[in-house]
């Protein structure tokens, strides 16, 4: 975005909590890797110079990667700087920070999709006597005790760690829900090029059936790794690790997980199914067939004949519970009538409902891509032409 | 997906349950649902249930008729048998359930049904009521339903189908997680 202003000559200054990158120095496990290729990360008059375009970028390639942006892009970036209100006063926002207030007629925010891990109401009855950790929290495994560990949530970050701690002798127990099965590679290619080939990336949020429930999906179910490999169920399964049904309650330090795993892995088997049939469709139109290995369909998530539906945190057999349950936006700092009755901004593809205020990089804001990298140049694109529209006075101005 | 072409017709008013829904959506107080049976015991293990009024949509509701339903335990438990057992009405609710959701997500995809039948089995060890075994739980150790489905679509859009409704089923969600229950004596 403030690549963006600079080339229409707005004015404006970026402010940041801590220094650029902040989220990926401080709240990111070690191990961690970007989900998507390094060619994938393109911003506007950036993009992948590097021999392995294919890679996936560790956390300090991707800290030493926004940093660069930064540099080239000359963003005027005031860091250590901590927004701690915004309000709206006669058509102009007072931006109030730890290091002074700003007066403005634009905002745009852009602290993203994954401020506070979204943890469940049930996490109040875990006893004391077991570490509890959030993503943001964990590291790596030296941090938890030995012994057993339950994972709640099977989307990319569940699935990750779950993995990793398991490796470390920690016999993991993975609580499945609603998840997005979707293989690393398909037909020698990075499931990544298919989706941007495809064009699924750029689907617009106007012109898909149901915006709300597809700002809800959860994130693919994927892993960045050297050797590019598809981390799904089956292949925690075959590691041995343990998958339950969703986790329903805590009762008495009894974890109950529900009976409705077989489906969840049913509806994901199905809807990557239709992923890959949309796939193989534009390969075949687009005269792909020939130069990429054939179709193929992968193995159905293999469930047990009856996973367990309780797990009794007073054995001993738990030590750790860990709540990869997602993440969602903090804009508790808005003091603006702007947030629906859920706590959601309320927007219309980034455009907040009051005017001269922008919000990017959430889940589907105005593409499929949004809360990408690779989402971030289109998004700022448009939402900069509404924003110097407005400030040009081309667009109504009257508050709601 | 988008709303069904005319030809579809599967005897499910999709328009209406849209407009519900979106009419709710605004006004979350008018979901707010009570459904209620009354039971009366008759003899033995016979009881009579009935099932007539609710509330929902923000006022109290009523049935056409009052429908009216027998539980009894079959012969082999020494009882007369006069309906079907509790447990047999759970399985009921589940296969009406899901098939009702079976037929409004296909008329929404524009799927004509032809013939949608179930079978639904409980199983059970009858260790965990008559407190033989208490590792045995009373309830039902697994439940399996199978559909034989007839219908305009592939067997992958007729598996989608199946899935969908199970994702939305009440009863479905009633068997699989765990709900409070709180019996009091007046």
């Amino acid at each position: 975005m403030s690549r963006c202003l600079a080339e229409r000559s707005i004015d404006h200054v970026v402010l940041e909590r801590g220094e650029v990158a902040n989220s990926w120095r401080t709240e990111r496990w070690d191990s961690l890797r970007l989900l998507t290729p390094n060619w994938q990360s393109r911003l506007p008059g950036f993009g992948y110079e590097g021999d392995d375009p294919d890679g996936y970028r560790t956390v300090p390639e991707v800290i030493d990667f926004i940093g660069r942006y930064a540099r080239l892009i000359a963003t005027p970036v005031q860091t250590g700087t901590k927004v701690t209100s915004v309000r709206c006063t006669d058509e102009r926002y007072l931006v109030t920070t730890d290091q002074g207030d700003w007066s403005c007629r634009t905002v745009v925010l852009a602290t993203g999709a994954c401020n506070v891990p979204d943890v469940p109401p049930a996490a109040a009855a875990v006893p004391p006597a077991i570490m509890t950790l959030t993503p943001m929290q964990y590291h790596n495994p030296n941090q938890l005790p030995d012994g057993g560990v339950l994972v709640v949530g099977a989307s990319a970050t569940g699935t990750q760690i779950a993995a990793e701690i398991h490796r470390s002798g920690r016999p993991v127990t993975l609580a499945v829900g609603q998840h997005i099965r979707a293989p690393r590679l398909y037909r020698g290619k990075d499931i990544e090029w298919w989706m941007d080939a495809t064009g699924v990336l750029d689907e617009r949020y106007d012109e898909v059936d149901d915006i709300d429930r597809a700002r809800r999906v959860p994130s693919l179910q994927l892993t960045g790794s050297p050797d590019r490999v598809t981390l799904d169920l089956n292949a925690l399964t075959a590691m041995g690790v343990k998958l339950v049904g969703r986790l329903a309650g805590i009762n008495n330090s009894k974890v109950q997980f529900s009976g409705s795993l077989r489906n969840m892995c049913a509806l994901s088997d199905l809807k990557m199914g239709r992923l890959l049939d949309t796939i193989d469709a534009w390969a075949k139109a687009n005269g792909a067939d020939g130069k990429v290995e054939p179709p193929h369909r992968f193995a159905p998530t293999e469930i047990e004949a009856s996973p367990p539906l309780a797990l009794d945190l007073s054995s001993g057999e738990i030590k750790t519970v860990i709540w990869a349950t997602g993440f969602r936006p903090d804009h508790t700092w808005l003091d603006m009538p702007v947030l629906d009755r859920k706590g959601q901004l309320r927007h219309d593809g980034g455009v907040v409902c009051s005017p001269g205020l922008y919000v990017m990089g959430l889940q589907f804001l105005r593409r499929r891509k949004s809360a990408l990298i690779d989402g971030a140049g289109e998004d700022a694109r448009d939402l900069s032409d509404h924003l110097a529209a407005y400030l040009d006075g081309r667009v109504p101005t009257s508050h709601k | 997906m988008s709303v069904s072409n005319a030809q579809v017709d599967n005897g499910v008013n999709v328009q209406a349950l849209i407009d519900a829904r979106a009419a709710l959506s605004d006004a979350p107080v008018g979901a707010q649902f009570q459904w209620r049976a009354t039971c009366t015991w008759k003899k033995g293990t016979h009881s009579h249930s009935n099932v007539e009024g609710f509330f929902g949509l923000g006022a109290e509701q009523k049935h056409k008729t009052t429908f009216s339903f027998d539980a009894d335990h079959p012969e082999v438990f020494a009882s007369e048998d006069h309906g079907a057992t509790p447990v047999e009405f759970v399985l009921v609710a589940l296969g009406s359930c899901l098939t009702a959701g079976i037929a409004a997500i296909a008329q929404h995809r524009g799927i004509q049904l032809r013939s949608v039948s179930a079978t639904i089995e409980g199983a059970m060890d009858l260790q965990g009521i008559l407190g033989i075994d208490s590792d045995v739980r009373n309830g039902f150790s697994g439940i399996k339903v199978t559909y034989d489905i007839d219908a305009d679509a592939t067997r992958d859009e007729i598996k989608a189908l199946v899935a969908q409704s199970q994702k939305r089923s009440a009863v479905y969600d009633i068997i699989t997680n765990p709900t409070n229950v709180t019996v009091e004596i007046r």
